[in-house]
């Protein structure tokens, strides 16, 4: 019974082609790969393995594929692997079951059931490569109305603006706590922020003394764990997130091991080296729409009514109603994350059943904010599962000011989305803490791989736009016109907002 | 400018740039100057208005004293050291939020949330505090005379020399030192009956740093934590504190409160949720 069931997979090594060259042996936090030198072979012990891919990656003579098993069981629709695993490991241990990365089960995702108009004939498309493309985009609370004054024929805004996020691209980096990602993440999506004119946010485990520079693209979180929140923390960033909830695991909190807790993230989380990092489910000072009104306005009094205050909550079944108390709570944005969002870790069973899709978030938010007259009040933010370009403009179409993205930007630097972040011992260096491992993110090289992403996606939503005949992305935010439907329900396209394709 | 004329340690008083409010033209109704203080009637004062004019006055360390305050919020927000503050009345919520070193005495209650995520600095009330005194606090000390509520001193943590402590004279609420990771929490238990009973539940759940000195009898506690008698090392602590609290409050007889019998509540374990998970 206390059988290791690994995780699916085998890996191949053609023989032939290995040179004993180690690379896999060296690159492997898993101890998969160990040398005979008996035999002169490299033996791999498939249970270990959990198709990272770092070394089919590093493998000088592509020596190594990592194949799937095909199910060990009988096959049965009802009965997958994964439930039988799952229960196996269970009653082994007692234990939830882990995971990492966002909810990977198929039923979830609207995104590839919506399409994207373009102009033909009747209103011409653009060409961005030779007319401007505006994506600017400013997140913050809106005023009713403008009052202007006229002096000497001189025009000035006499309405005083709440202050606002200047982003050039309506993409920021989602929330990635130092302590989850190593320090080597954290400057390459401080410095990729900074570079692209857009914001990082720190997550809720402090922002590093060593980056505090980059401090004007920082979105810094305050959570139920207060983990490195303190004066200097809060001058430093540009924007204040107060976080509720996270799409991955709504309604329960998070503890980072004491094994992850070094010198480093010790002094940036403030707690003593070994220490379990807690974060409550809730937070403890925060029972109603009132409490947060009052931790929203102690922030404000805290930055001094200078920097936009963002909360942050998981997609659930209210979501529409909890957005409008946000609103009215004083929140300048409201940041939606749903069920298809990431962590570090979360029990499976709550990442892959509890939220809803961000599709139909962003939709019932976006309409009932417009309802009650106070869709300017707040900037909707949203995150969970953001793929591509694409789906960027769908959210922003469906009712969405600026996205979050994460997974993509860790693909970006070299995760393979294998979901064992919560180990600690991420072969690619980036969920770990671990010094020596974290050293295989060069933040050069990550920050220019980051960069480029945000580039080739702002090139594309350009295209995009010229091509529905829109030069600015203002003109796209919750126009659900430019948005139809394919294989959808009655119920969900007006739940959506959108009309069938071909009406 | 009429509120150009407040001069402090010779120099002109200037309000922060960039903040709206309805009070600047008449500044002089509500500021007096004292021999070493700066007086400030809040009467019917909004809170961002009497916050905003705190804040202008602390650029330039100074006691300040705040009369007929009544339930202005966030008063003395990420208020810095060298500031030295006295408050009659009854501050409203979060008291010395983000608090980075002033110091407050309060002559009355305080509310909810007095505290908050606080840094460095001292708070000393002579009264009852209201839910969630210190919650998240990482440095710096409070000493109530009276009574606290619930939830108190919740998820207080330390690092270093930073060792934030709650010193409360009377009894507490249900939930204390909840999801603690460090810092100190003294009851003193000086108005309970003679059965000595603290009428609390769920004392510590989840508390995985730090310590709770406590006088009187507790029945609940949260399963992470385990009851010791004191050492020599938590005795040298314990007398420190109370003296300083009987100091503040102007109680003689410290000997015999420190005399009386404490018992220390520390967590069972530094990693409570270990063993939830399987990997």
């Amino acid at each position: 019974m206390l059988k290791n069931y690994g995780n699916g997979y085998y890996v191949e090594r053609d023989d032939d082609r290995c040179i004993r060259c180690e690379v896999c042996i060296n690159q492997c936090t898993y101890d998969t790969h160990f040398f005979d030198s008996e035999d002169d072979v490299i033996i791999s012990q498939d249970e270990n393995c959990i198709n990272c891919q770092r070394c089919v990656s590093l493998c000088p003579t592509n020596a190594i594929t990592i194949r799937k098993k095909v199910s060990k069981y009988t096959e049965n629709f009802h009965w997958k692997d994964e439930s039988i695993l799952s229960i196996k490991k269970q009653a082994e241990t007692g234990g939830m079951i882990l995971t990492g990365m966002g909810c990977d089960k198929p039923e979830f995702t609207y995104w590839d059931r919506i399409l994207l108009n373009a102009s033909q004939v009747t209103n011409p498309s653009i060409d961005p490569l030779r007319e401007p493309m505006e994506l600017l985009t400013f997140l913050g609370s809106k005023p009713d109305n403008l009052e202007l004054e006229f002096e000497e024929n001189k025009m000035s805004l006499k309405t005083e603006l709440s202050p606002q996020l200047r982003l050039g691209i309506p993409i920021m980096f989602s929330a990635l706590s130092y302590g989850a990602v190593s320090y080597n993440v954290h400057q390459a999506l401080a410095r990729a922020a900074s570079e692209s004119g857009t914001y990082f946010n720190t997550g809720e485990g402090g922002l590093d003394r060593r980056l505090h520079k980059y401090g004007k693209n920082a979105i810094v979180q305050v959570a139920s764990g207060r983990f490195g929140v303190n004066p200097d923390y809060l001058d430093v960033g540009a924007a204040v997130e107060i976080k509720i909830g996270q799409g991955a695991k709504p309604g329960i909190g998070g503890h980072l091991p004491g094994e992850k807790v070094g010198p480093d993230i010790s002094r940036t989380r403030m707690i003593p080296e070994g220490t379990d990092a807690i974060s409550p489910a809730p937070q403890h000072d925060i029972y109603s729409i009132e409490d947060l009104r009052q931790l929203i306005y102690a922030l404000k009094e805290a930055t001094n009514y200078s920097k936009p205050i963002s909360v942050k909550i998981a997609a659930v079944h209210n979501s529409a109603a909890i957005a409008s108390g946000i609103v009215r709570a004083g929140a300048d944005i409201v940041a939606l994350d749903g069920v298809r969002g990431s962590t570090g870790a979360a029990p499976k069973i709550i990442r892959d059943n509890v939220g809803i899709p961000i599709e139909l978030a962003i939709a019932s938010v976006d309409q009932r904010l417009r309802d009650e007259g106070i869709r300017n009040k707040a900037s909707i933010v949203i995150g969970g599962g953001i793929r591509n370009s694409g789906d960027v403009l769908k959210a922003i179409a469906l009712g969405a000011d600026s996205v979050y993205i994460a997974t993509s930007a860790l693909i970006a630097i070299g995760c393979t989305v294998c979901q064992k972040c919560y180990t600690g011992k991420c072969p690619w260096g980036i969920a770990t803490t671990d010094p020596y491992i974290s050293k295989r993110i060069n933040p050069e090289i990550a920050t220019r791989r980051l960069v480029n992403l945000l580039k080739g996606w702002s090139n594309e939503i350009k295209e995009i736009m010229g091509g529905m005949g829109i030069n600015a992305i203002e003109s796209i935010r919750g126009n659900r016109l430019m948005l139809r439907g394919v294989g959808l329900s009655d119920r969900e396209l007006s739940a959506l907002g959108i009309k069938l394709a071909g009406e | 400018m009429q509120e150009n004329k407040i001069i402090l340690n010779n120099q002109p008083l200037e309000l922060l740039n960039g903040n709206l409010s309805s009070l600047s033209s008449k500044l002089y109704e509500y500021i007096k100057l004292r021999k070493n203080a700066i007086e400030i009637n809040a009467e019917g004062m909004h809170y961002r208005d009497l916050n905003y004019l705190i804040k202008s006055i602390s650029k330039t360390p100074k006691k300040i004293i705040l009369r007929n305050i009544s339930g202005q919020r966030y008063i003395g927000t990420k208020l810095c050291e060298n500031v030295i503050m006295e408050i009659y009345g009854t501050p409203g919520n979060d008291l010395g939020s983000f608090m980075d070193g002033a110091e407050i005495t309060v002559n009355g209650n305080v509310q909810d949330g007095c505290g908050n995520t606080m840094n460095r600095g001292c708070i000393m009330i002579k009264g009852s505090a209201g839910d969630i005194l210190g919650y998240s606090m990482r440095g710096g000390k409070i000493f109530v005379r009276d009574d606290v509520g619930y939830r108190v001193g919740i998820h207080m943590k330390e690092y270093k020399e930073n060792r934030p402590c709650i010193v409360v004279g009377g009894t507490t609420g249900d939930f204390l030192g909840e999801y603690m990771a460090g810092g100190i929490l003294v009851i003193l238990g000086l108005n309970l009956e003679k059965e000595k009973i603290h009428n609390i539940k769920y004392v510590g759940t989840g508390m995985h740093g730090g310590v709770i000195y406590i006088h009187g009898e507790v029945t609940h506690t949260g399963k992470e934590v385990e009851m010791k008698s004191l050492d020599e090392s938590d005795k040298i602590l314990l007398k420190g504190l109370v003296m300083e609290y009987c100091k503040y409050f102007n109680i003689i007889n410290s000997n015999e409160i420190i005399k009386r019998e404490f018992s220390k509540l520390i967590p069972v374990s530094t990693r409570p949720y270990g063993d939830l998970y399987a990997y």
